[in-house]
């Protein structure tokens, strides 16, 4: 059994690729800012706030996480539209990815709050600083720092995970290789394309990660050590 | 039954009680400290002297009596804590400086959150505080890169860069060695004799023997004894004797 690979065919959609490799990018990026500050007001939420408010935020991430992102799309798509307003699949998706990665993104700092030492919280209040400012400057710094790692890792799986998005016609690099690959009928080179395109999307996400982690976390940068 | 709150007393306590559940703290304690006092408060663990110094300072709340610091009712329900934060600088033990900050963004971080301080004025401030505990040089640094006596001086003069007029002192050299203890203690002298009011619960016998104004013996939550450093010499009860002699 031989096949002929011939990835000439896919040349003249280079167009498209690019416009897919684009638009995974821009939405990854903001469901990745928007569902981060989702995750950490949650997060805060959850060890700081009162019952009623820690019993929603919960309840929200354990529904989450026990349910598909399939799933999650298809019912803010299609929940949406029942509501009568009208949003585009674009838009769709980014909702659904940023209420998904939100959930992850509450325990992972959840856990990265737990790490910051009540005395420090002290020394705050002793200061004077109030609540509100002992978050800013005191505490969420260093429990993202600790935790950027697992941060990092969940959005470069967010980023890989937008694909599903293509479900409701996002479109994304999937919907795009979709498409091209009915248009060809050559799948398999399609999606070796578009497996190398993920790849590369990945090591660019870890980069620009780690670049901003650089910029934000002066003193790792200067010292090279963790906090 | 006990004496009136002296009008000029920056620190009152008055029949103090303080219970964690059925553990009985703080067992009717009270004294005053004047301005420019340094009062040092001695006794073994568990005799309820750091439980004092923090309800001083509202981070306990007491079930009975009356503490009036700086003209604040702390005992209060309804006490501002922001206000008496103004007027109250407090030095705990494990230093508590913020890791992710340098020596001069920790000491910066009250001014111009609390004070509404511009970051030009807070990093002048910052200097001159530093240079008051000996430390100008490591203003860049971070709290990791100095030793345990740096850090306690640093942790001093983010208190003082509020300007506070009572400072309290949380047996801050007892995570020390006795050099690192010695530049602690040398710092908070000259506190002392540039007029600071301030309460320290300290384990240094001596220091308190030299420097505090009223020495204050604390047993099973009661103050047991009190009076100038002298009386560490002639401990009137037999268990100031043995605690003394304890620490022979």
């Amino acid at each position: 059994m031989t096949y002929e690979f011939d990835f000439s065919v896919l040349l003249p959609f280079w167009r498209e690729f690019a416009t897919g490799v684009w638009l995974t990018l821009q939405l990854s990026a903001l469901a990745t800012v928007l569902g981060f500050v989702l995750g950490t007001l949650c997060a805060i939420g959850r060890a700081d706030g009162s019952p009623a408010v820690k019993w929603a935020v919960a309840t929200y991430v354990e529904v989450i996480r026990n349910t598909p992102l399939l799933v999650q799309i298809f019912l803010v798509y299609f929940g949406i539209a029942t509501l009568g307003v009208h949003v585009s699949a674009n838009m769709a998706a980014v909702i659904a990815l940023v209420v998904n990665v939100g959930a992850y993104t509450c325990e992972i700092v959840r856990a990265g709050l737990e790490s910051v030492h009540k005395a420090q919280l002290e020394a705050a209040d002793c200061l004077g600083l109030s609540r509100v400012q002992t978050y800013w400057h005191v505490v969420l710094r260093p429990a993202v720092e600790r935790v950027y790692p697992a941060l990092t890792s969940q959005y470069v799986l967010l980023m890989l995970a937008s694909s599903i998005t293509s479900q409701i016609s996002a479109e994304e690099l999937t919907a795009v290789a979709n498409r091209i690959q009915s248009d060809t009928f050559r799948s398999f080179e399609t999606y070796i394309v578009v497996g190398v395109l993920y790849l590369l999307l990945s090591f660019v996400v870890r980069a620009a990660f780690w670049g901003f982690g650089m910029v934000v976390f002066v003193r790792r940068r200067k010292l090279g050590t963790a906090l | 039954m006990h004496a009136p709150v002296s009008a000029k007393a920056v620190v009152s306590l008055s029949n103090v009680h303080k219970s964690f559940g059925a553990l009985k703290v703080l067992d009717g304690v009270s004294f005053d400290v004047g301005p420019g006092e340094v009062t040092a408060i001695i006794g073994q663990s568990g005799s309820g002297k750091s439980t004092a110094l923090r309800c001083i300072n509202a981070l306990e709340t007491i079930q009975e009596g009356s503490i009036h610091v700086c003209g604040h009712a702390v005992h209060d329900p309804a006490l501002d804590r922001r206000a008496l934060r103004r007027d109250v600088g407090i030095v705990f033990q494990s230093y508590n400086l913020f890791p992710h900050l340098t020596v001069e963004q920790n000491i910066m971080l009250a001014p111009t959150c609390v004070k509404s301080m511009s970051k030009a004025e807070a990093r002048e401030l910052a200097r001159e505080v530093l240079a008051r505990v000996g430390l100008e040089a490591k203003a860049e640094q971070y709290p990791e890169q100095l030793s345990g006596g740096q850090q306690q001086r640093v942790a001093i003069a983010r208190s003082l860069a509020m300007k506070p007029k009572l400072m309290l002192f949380d047996e801050v050299t007892s995570a020390l060695d006795p050099q690192l203890t010695g530049e602690v203690l040398k710092v908070m002298e000259s506190l002392a004799a540039g007029g600071m009011t301030m309460i320290l619960v300290t384990h240094e016998m001596a220091f308190a023997r030299r420097v505090a104004s009223t020495v204050i013996y604390m047993h099973q939550g009661k103050v047991w004894e009190s009076g100038p450093g002298s009386m560490l010499d002639r401990p009137q009860t037999e268990e100031l004797r043995g605690f003394v002699g304890s620490g022979l």
